[in-house]
């Protein structure tokens, strides 16, 4: 029997269309030939999923019908009453984020009145700012405090100028974020999701790539669990779905988009371009696909063109890990392998990354 | 004819895509979902698409072979579509721990995960159909969905005989099924 024929068979046997003989023989043909058994097993579900799949083509069609017909009945109506409802959730939304902002200490404060300036790179890339965000000076005066938390003194940074966004690449303390950021930064701090700070110092810097390493070197820090996520070396697709993670505000921001092209800013290619929400904070942070691989870190927004992102390649981050091994062989970072945020829902995997994504603080190179 | 008799001619014909069950299941439920979707920051939009999604899970599950619903029709959609929006809710990072509960509800999170599975292998079939152009598309729409016999396959396509079509729709096959197959692998 050659495969058409024994397609061809296996439909018939599924449909029930076999005389008792013939299922007879086929069933012999099967148990004597385990490659046939084989091409049967892998036949039978494909059958059976393109045949799910057209009846519930078939019914999604009839459903559509009728709620046109009921629509057009006037049995599914639109009510009058959306607008105000939708008000007063807003408004309780945004006084439950005024109230989380003002728990974190109020190191930065985002209520009105706080002035956000972008900084542009104005030499060649016209349209690319960097997401960097600068924060208001009236702020500082409230961050000289101490503040006990249990048995650990928590200091706060003396004075905030920058905010952006890290993330842990080994757990003894080493972080990745964007070159552009830490070059403003005279002092450095980073604070986990507990609200605990750290000293941190930059190690090496990628300008090209716009990488840099952070190394944490606050005593107070413990080196953490195992990092879940894992950083991808290997080809991306265009229309990957991508989320990110961030602090364009003073609390974790989710970001959900795709991949959108294989080069950025004017064909930048240590880049991709995302089509996701990012804003000033957002720099440094991680690019994850749906496996919970890292496949980049934002960089930049295109200023002219609504909703364009610019991130770094993860395989930049491979390459600037050996060339920091080689400068100083002092450094062991050991890039996380295996991947536990593998099948896990979005929820899930936010939840398990949290702890290494970090607010990346500082003030101004004077 | 007793409710419960009454519900399962309704689930039979739901099975069979028969529009007079669909339209009286519509009917009968749509208006408490739309209510309980507006009363919960969703619109008259989300309402219907949360619904249809419903009448999906209802649908496949109306499907298997030893199928009881061990409830009212009623009761089931509503559970459902309360799962449903929650977590539409949670992926739009609008928490609302209070959501309103106003009917009873059954446990559904298996049958939740099981259409999320479905829907997963939907998409693939669509995807992979969308691929293979035509007269491929029509031709497996043909046989496959419209249940057409190989003689008027043959007659509509063009095809001078039955055993012509038949090695065409062969060929298209082995294409879809190499499109479907190789997603797996990328996964």
């Amino acid at each position: 029997m050659n495969e058409m024929q024994i397609l061809d068979a296996v439909e018939r046997y599924l449909r029930g269309e076999m005389s008792p003989q013939e299922i007879a023989s086929f069933e012999e043909l099967r148990k004597s030939n385990p490659e046939i058994d084989q091409m049967v097993v892998e036949h039978t579900y494909f059958l059976q999923n393109l045949e799910t799949y057209e009846a519930t083509k078939n019914y999604k069609h009839s459903l559509n019908e009728i709620e046109a017909k009921l629509s057009e009945e006037g049995f599914i109506t639109k009510p009058q009453m959306k607008g105000t409802a939708k008000v007063v959730y807003l408004w309780k939304k945004y006084k439950r984020n005024v109230a989380v902002a003002a728990s974190i200490a109020g190191i930065v404060s985002v209520v009105s009145g706080s002035v956000m300036v972008i900084f542009t790179k104005h030499q060649v890339e016209s349209t690319k700012t960097e997401l960097v965000d600068y924060v208001n000076t009236r702020t500082k005066a409230k961050n000289n405090i101490t503040v006990i938390n249990g048995n650990t003194a928590i200091t706060m940074p003396p004075q905030v100028d920058f905010r952006a966004t890290g993330f842990l690449i080994d757990n003894k303390g080493y972080l990745v974020t964007n070159a552009h950021v830490v070059e403003r930064m005279k002092n450095i701090y980073v604070q986990n999701n507990k609200g605990d700070y750290f000293t941190a110092v930059t190690v090496y810097t990628d300008k090209n790539a716009d990488l840099a390493v952070l190394k944490i070197n606050d005593s107070s820090f413990k080196e953490t669990g195992a990092i879940p996520y894992t950083f991808k070396k290997t080809s991306y697709d265009l229309g990957e779905q991508i989320f990110t993670l961030g602090f364009p505000k003073n609390e974790f921001v989710y970001g959900e988009g795709y991949l959108s092209a294989a080069s950025g800013n004017e064909g930048d290619s240590t880049a991709y371009q995302l089509s996701v929400s990012a804003n000033p904070g957002n720099s440094g942070g991680p690019v994850v696909n749906k496996n919970g691989e890292i496949i980049g870190i934002i960089t930049s927004k295109d200023s002219k063109a609504d909703g364009v992102v610019y991130a770094a390649k993860s395989k930049d981050i491979f390459k600037m890990v050996e060339d920091l091994k080689k400068t100083d062989s002092t450094i062991n970072i050991k890039v996380p392998s295996g991947s536990g945020l593998k099948g896990l829902e979005r929820t899930q995997q936010i939840k398990k990354m949290e702890e290494f994504v970090y607010m990346v603080v500082g003030n101004a190179n004077q | 004819m007793s409710t419960i008799e009454q519900e399962n001619l309704l689930l039979k014909g739901l099975a069979h895509n028969d529009k007079t069950a669909i339209e009286a299941i519509y009917r009968d439920n749509y208006t408490m979902i739309q209510a309980f979707i507006l009363n919960n920051s969703g619109s008259v939009d989300d309402a219907r698409d949360i619904f249809q999604e419903a009448l999906i899970v209802l649908y496949e599950k109306s499907r298997l072979e030893n199928f009881s619903l061990n409830c009212q029709i009623k009761t089931y959609v509503y559970s459902i579509c309360r799962r449903l929006w929650l977590k539409r809710l949670q992926q739009l990072n609008k928490f609302s721990s209070n959501v309103d509960k106003l009917e009873e509800t059954v446990p559904v999170e298996e049958e939740i995960e099981n259409h999320e599975r479905k829907n997963n292998d939907f998409i693939l079939m669509e995807n992979a159909m969308s691929k293979i152009g035509e007269p491929c598309k029509s031709l497996l729409d043909a046989y496959y969905l419209q249940k057409k016999s190989m003689q008027d396959i043959a007659a509509d396509f063009g095809y001078t005989n039955a055993d012509n079509a038949k090695t065409q729709k062969y060929k298209c096959l082995v294409r879809l099924k190499k499109l479907f197959f190789a997603q797996y692998k990328t996964e």
